[in-house]
């Protein structure tokens, strides 16, 4: 455009691409980095190659907790993607009912909780579930179903599913959404068209509409696999640090937590904190890779 | 259509009405109950959780106890100094980026652009570690600049990426029209651009502002101290102390949500439109 020196390209950029560098890619870069190095007891810091990960991976009491964490996250996961895409799905195809009344009101009060702080939501279902307040055992007993009530978030075997069937409750807004507008952008011609040839609502449902909103449900799935994967604020407010009852509700951010800042008689280590990090990268990582390979490009052939 | 056809059809909005009503009381009851209880006596938070309070069983003995045993008021405004700042921040200078990048020819353009890109990704929980080694080196931690900061810099990726999309929709022969009377690059952007992008801007408030209020990691971790304590954190330590009080209790998370419900009811119609326009495919 002009020969000089681009001054109004440096004043735009700049700011962002300080503030973004300095304190998010150089961080996340240094955290690799640290994977590598370990601190000695004066605190000096020295290089240590992989011995980090030999530790984490390698050393009974640490790949215990660590492949513990891991498995709980990927069962919070998996809970996630069963219970919430299908709801999702249904509540979308619901709203997007042609001549429904209330669909804008529905919309917006379903998504209310999503908005709302998880430290919140993890407190409100607490006391909710608490055998001391009762309310859902009265509500179970009204229905007829009393006796299955348990302290749920209390027991080993059923804690980490109740967590996760909180989290599902309040994130549902969002997949919900997506696939609501993925399905208003489907091109009413088509569904004339199939109509015409006689097709049934259920079967213009799953043979029209599913395969065309498959992207976005690809969408939902990988931003829920990254926020799963790191998120730490509902167990630690539900269960504190320690993630019990032993362990059982552990996930990778609380596990990086406690590996970073230590808890009780366990020392925090910066180094290995960031051998953790470095390991949820990892995973972080291969789930978007396999995200835009695999799926992005299979999936690309239906988008309009 | 013949008469059992429109009956039929009646029948079956009913049903998904029934559907729809029955998700939106498991999406609103939690809340519900919870506001409601925190106006209600002890007794009455026990015997009768389901009725609104009445003459009998109001009472804001909670809420007095919040505001005199902990310093909420200054949470809330802690919270308030570390959303409205970097949302400022993140607004004005991501929209600076997203116009450079998408009218400017430059070479590492398109790099640039998937460098900054890769922060909607990749979480920046993840360098934690640095973060914290960062302010203590610049004598930052339990200060607000801290969490400033850093919300600036997670805030910028995602809003660069939607505003970048939407500057590059300005017409052509706007900004040709304005080069020819001769105005700078910078009031280009400031006058004519910014002013046009606005309904965009506000979109991504939205969204940039609600994980900055809601978050509790970063002010665990950079500001714990009494004077820095945001809301969030403010909260779940009182909980924590005050486990067995319920008046206390319900009042301090009904104070903590408040401020979203009010911004809600206004913004609701902005948040979801831009949801539902911006995210397609």
């Amino acid at each position: 455009m002009q020969r000089a020196f681009p001054w109004h390209l440096i004043f735009f950029l700049a700011p962002a691409v300080i503030i973004y560098t300095v304190f998010s890619a150089y961080p996340l870069l240094d955290t690799l980095r640290l994977s590598f190095f370990t601190d000695s007891e004066s605190g000096e810091r020295s290089f240590a190659g992989l011995s980090n990960f030999v530790t984490l991976l390698g050393n009974a009491v640490w790949s215990e907790a660590f492949w513990n964490a891991m498995w709980n996250n990927t069962q919070f996961f998996l809970i996630h993607l069963l219970v919430q895409n299908p709801i999702g799905l249904g509540l979308a195809a619901l709203l997007s009912l042609k001549g429904l009344r209330g669909a804008r009101t529905y919309r917006t009060l379903i998504f209310l909780p999503t908005l709302l702080s998880v430290v919140i939501i993890g407190f409100i279902w607490q006391l909710i579930l608490s055998p001391l307040w009762g309310v859902s055992e009265n509500f179970l007993y009204a229905l007829g179903l009393g006796h299955y009530f348990d302290a749920w978030l209390g027991k080993e075997s059923s804690a980490l599913i109740t967590l996760s069937l909180i989290s599902v409750w309040q994130f549902i807004g969002i997949p919900m959404m997506l696939i609501y507008a993925s399905l208003l952008s489907i091109p009413d011609e088509l569904l004339e068209a199939a109509k015409v040839d006689g097709a049934s609502p259920f079967r213009i449902f799953w043979r029209i509409k599913v395969p065309l909103i498959l992207p976005t449900l690809g969408l939902v799935t990988i931003l829920t696999f990254v926020g799963n994967f790191n998120t730490f604020e509902l167990v630690y407010a539900v269960k504190g640090a320690l993630a019990g009852p032993d362990y059982s509700t552990d996930i990778m951010g609380t596990f990086f937590y406690r590996t970073f800042f230590g808890y009780q008689s366990q020392l925090g280590s910066a180094t290995m904190g960031a051998t953790v990090a470095t390991m949820m990268f990892l995973v972080i990582l291969t789930g978007v890779m396999a995200y835009f390979y695999l799926v992005q490009r299979r999936l690309t052939r239906y988008q309009l | 259509m013949t008469p059992s056809f429109q009956y039929q059809q009646k029948a079956r909005m009913g049903l998904v009405h029934l559907a729809l009503l029955g998700y939106t009381l498991i999406a609103l009851f939690p809340i519900v109950l919870v506001i409601i209880n925190s106006f209600k006596s002890r007794s009455a938070i026990f015997n009768d959780p389901l009725s609104l309070p009445d003459t009998g069983s109001f009472t804001l003995v909670g809420y007095a106890k919040v505001l005199q045993e902990s310093d909420i008021l200054l949470y809330f405004g802690n919270s308030l100094l570390v959303t409205v700042i970097p949302l400022f921040l993140v607004l004005l200078f991501g929209s600076m980026a997203a116009w450079a990048l998408s009218e400017y020819r430059f070479r590492g353009n398109r790099l640039l652009a998937l460098f900054l890109a890769m922060g909607i990704m990749v979480p920046i929980r993840l360098g934690t570690v640095s973060i914290l080694e960062t302010m203590v080196s610049l004598n930052l931690v339990n200060t607000h600049l801290a969490l400033i900061l850093v919300y600036t810099a997670m805030g910028l990726p995602l809003a660069i990426f939607i505003l970048t999309e939407f500057i590059g929709q300005v017409p052509n022969e706007l900004k040709e029209a304005a080069r020819c009377d001769g105005i700078t690059e910078i009031r280009l952007f400031f006058q004519i651009i910014l002013p046009l992008v606005r309904p965009a801007v506000a979109t991504v408030a939205v969204f940039t502002m609600v994980p900055m209020w809601n978050d509790l990691w970063f002010p665990l971790i950079l500001a714990p101290g009494d004077a820095t304590k945001t809301i969030q954190l403010g909260v779940q330590q009182f909980i924590g102390q005050y486990a067995t009080d319920w008046n206390s209790v319900l009042a301090a998370l009904s104070l903590a949500v408040l401020p979203i419900l009010v911004l809600y009811v206004f913004f609701s119609q902005q948040l979801i439109s831009g949801l539902t326009s911006g995210a397609v495919k």
